[in-house]
């Protein structure tokens, strides 16, 4: 999977699922968009659909310094190629 | 002990740390005279506290979303015409097939919404209700929001038990044939579904950081509102509270009562000829939806900043029957009544109105009219909102109390929709039958709920 199709999916569930149009990808989500703790776990629900696969309890906390987009799609990146999606 | 000590321990505590000071007021009585006189100015002085801590308590905003309309315009028009807001019920595919009562007091008028989905995302539809009562009744208030967010304004907010439609979807995944691992329940599913979800996401929608008080006791959950709400500003612990209730659409909560026996049934092709309290043709009572809010505030603050004030509450009482969770009982209700005038230091005959809670259940309108007969006896006008909307559940007190101010504003008394022939056993008491212009000096306003809770609330009706 590459970095560009992760990017494009990452920015279609902000638009869609958080009603947040086009961030920066450095922006602070927190600060800037009002993305909570709560976002971040439906954020990963979202991850797990996208990818198909389900995230381990461990992969999960591994999520929880997540601050920027480019974090999450890092993270959807390293995810991708150890589950070999 | 020093002046500095009691000073000390009042600033830690607030309003609450009053009986605080007392004890220590008490300590130091036996120590050093001279100070407590200076004690007792400070408190005063900087707490507005009397000597007996009791402050006065008005309403100083209302605001609600019910069957027959949201303005106070719409509601004394539907009221003035007659106009029942009892719909048929939804023919969706929860139990309505299986339901008898096929009627429901609906909302189903367009409300637009304008929540940002921070707040949206913990909300279901009962706290959308709960949240457009508060946002109208706080936009109307004219307070500021470093007092809203002052610690000094709280919530007490309640619904029957959350969000049934949001605890539906949760039971489709526990119970559905899903063969993936990933439907799980959503991390806002609690918060949308909870108890208290109404109070908590009034706090977080406004920024309030007061008490937060949510009953979830049925149908005495917004009167409870109301009252300890009242207790919490007339006991010094907030100088204000938005209070209220509020529940959604639910064809299941029409199933609860329907299994019971308790649903009107005989008036499924003329809805708006049901609930009938006090009427001899009743057949039970009618489940509906809404919600209201009403802001009470210390007296002394309302008047300082010009507050329109409806009424002051000078009176709460609530009490349990102790045994039966289902059956109305004339010596609690009794009891409750009693109470109530006890504690605003009332007679009966100061009573002028008297707002039933009048389910239009064959034995509930019985022994409510017995124990209105027994305390108040034939003098105050007695009326039966609920048969303008049906029986609004946790919403049902705090929409009977703001019907009962607009009426004690507009100088009259709506009659019981539905009342055309008294039962002889409801006819000890003075039924409004048609609109009675006079004036509304002290009203009540009285509901029970499953599991034999009441309570009683007294208005008054202040020009200022």
């Amino acid at each position: 999977m590459t970095r560009d199709k992760i990017e494009a999916e990452i920015l279609r569930i902000f638009r869609d699922e958080f009603e947040i149009e086009k961030p920066g990808l450095d922006d602070n989500l927190g600060e800037k968009h009002d993305f909570d703790s709560i976002d971040a776990i439906e954020m990963l629900r979202e991850i797990e659909k996208f990818l198909g696969v389900e995230l381990t309890r461990d992969e999960k906390k591994q999520a929880m310094d997540i601050r920027t987009i480019r974090d999450i799609v890092d993270y959807v990146d390293r995810i991708a190629a150890k589950k070999g999606c | 002990m020093s002046f500095q000590s009691i000073n000390k321990a009042g600033q830690n505590h607030g309003n609450q740390g009053v009986q605080k000071c007392t004890n220590v007021l008490q300590e130091t009585l036996q120590t050093d005279t001279g100070i407590v006189q200076k004690a007792f100015l400070w408190m005063k002085l900087t707490k507005g506290i009397e000597a007996n801590m009791e402050r006065r308590v008005v309403i100083t905003g209302c605001s609600a979303i019910t069957p027959i309309g949201r303005t106070r315009q719409e509601i004394i028009r539907h009221l003035s015409e007659g106009r029942s807001g009892v719909k048929e019920l939804k023919k969706n595919d929860l139990l309505a097939d299986y339901i008898e009562c096929g009627v429901f007091g609906t909302i189903d008028y367009p409300i637009s919404y304008d929540f940002k989905r921070l707040y949206r995302k913990t909300m279901g539809p009962v706290a959308y209700y709960s949240c457009q009562v508060v946002k109208e009744l706080l936009e109307t208030s004219g307070l500021d929001q470093e007092f809203i967010s002052s610690g000094r304004l709280g919530v007490a907010f309640g619904s029957t038990h959350g969000s049934p439609t949001v605890q539906r979807d949760i039971y489709k995944i526990f119970f559905g044939n899903s063969d993936t691992k990933l439907a799980s329940i959503g991390a806002v599913d609690y918060l949308r579904s909870m108890v208290h979800t109404t109070a908590v996401n009034i706090t977080k929608m406004f920024g309030i950081t007061g008490r937060v008080i949510s009953s979830c006791t049925a149908c005495t959950t917004s009167s409870q509102s109301i009252g300890f709400g009242y207790e919490s500003v007339k006991f010094g612990m907030q100088d204000a509270m938005v209070c209220g209730g509020a529940d959604e659409y639910d064809t299941t909560t029409v199933a609860v009562f329907d299994n019971l026996l308790a649903c009107s049934t005989e008036f499924n092709d003329t809805p708006h000829r049901t609930p009938r309290p006090f009427d001899a043709k009743r057949d039970g009572l009618v489940v509906g939806e809404g919600a209201g809010a009403v802001l009470l505030e210390e007296y002394e603050h309302a008047k300082k900043r010009g507050a329109h004030i409806f009424a002051e509450v000078i009176g709460f009482s609530c009490n349990n029957n102790g045994g039966d969770l289902i059956l109305p009982n004339l010596d609690g209700i009794t009891k409750t009544i009693t109470l109530c005038l006890q504690n605003a230091n009332l007679a009966a005959k100061d009573v002028d109105f008297v707002s039933a809670h009048a389910t239009g259940t064959k034995m509930g309108d019985i022994i409510e009219a017995q124990a209105i007969e027994r305390v108040y006896g034939k003098r105050p006008f007695v009326t039966g909102l609920k048969g303008y909307m049906g029986h609004t559940m946790s919403a049902c007190g705090v929409i009977e109390t703001i019907i009962t101010l607009y009426m004690m504003k507009e100088g009259i008394i709506f009659p019981t929709l539905n009342l055309e022939n008294v039962d002889k056993r409801c006819n000890m008491i003075r039924h409004t039958m048609e609109p009675a212009e006079t004036e509304i000096q002290i009203a009540a306003v009285q509901n029970f709920a499953f599991g034999g809770i009441n309570t009683s609330l007294l208005l008054k009706n202040i020009q200022e």
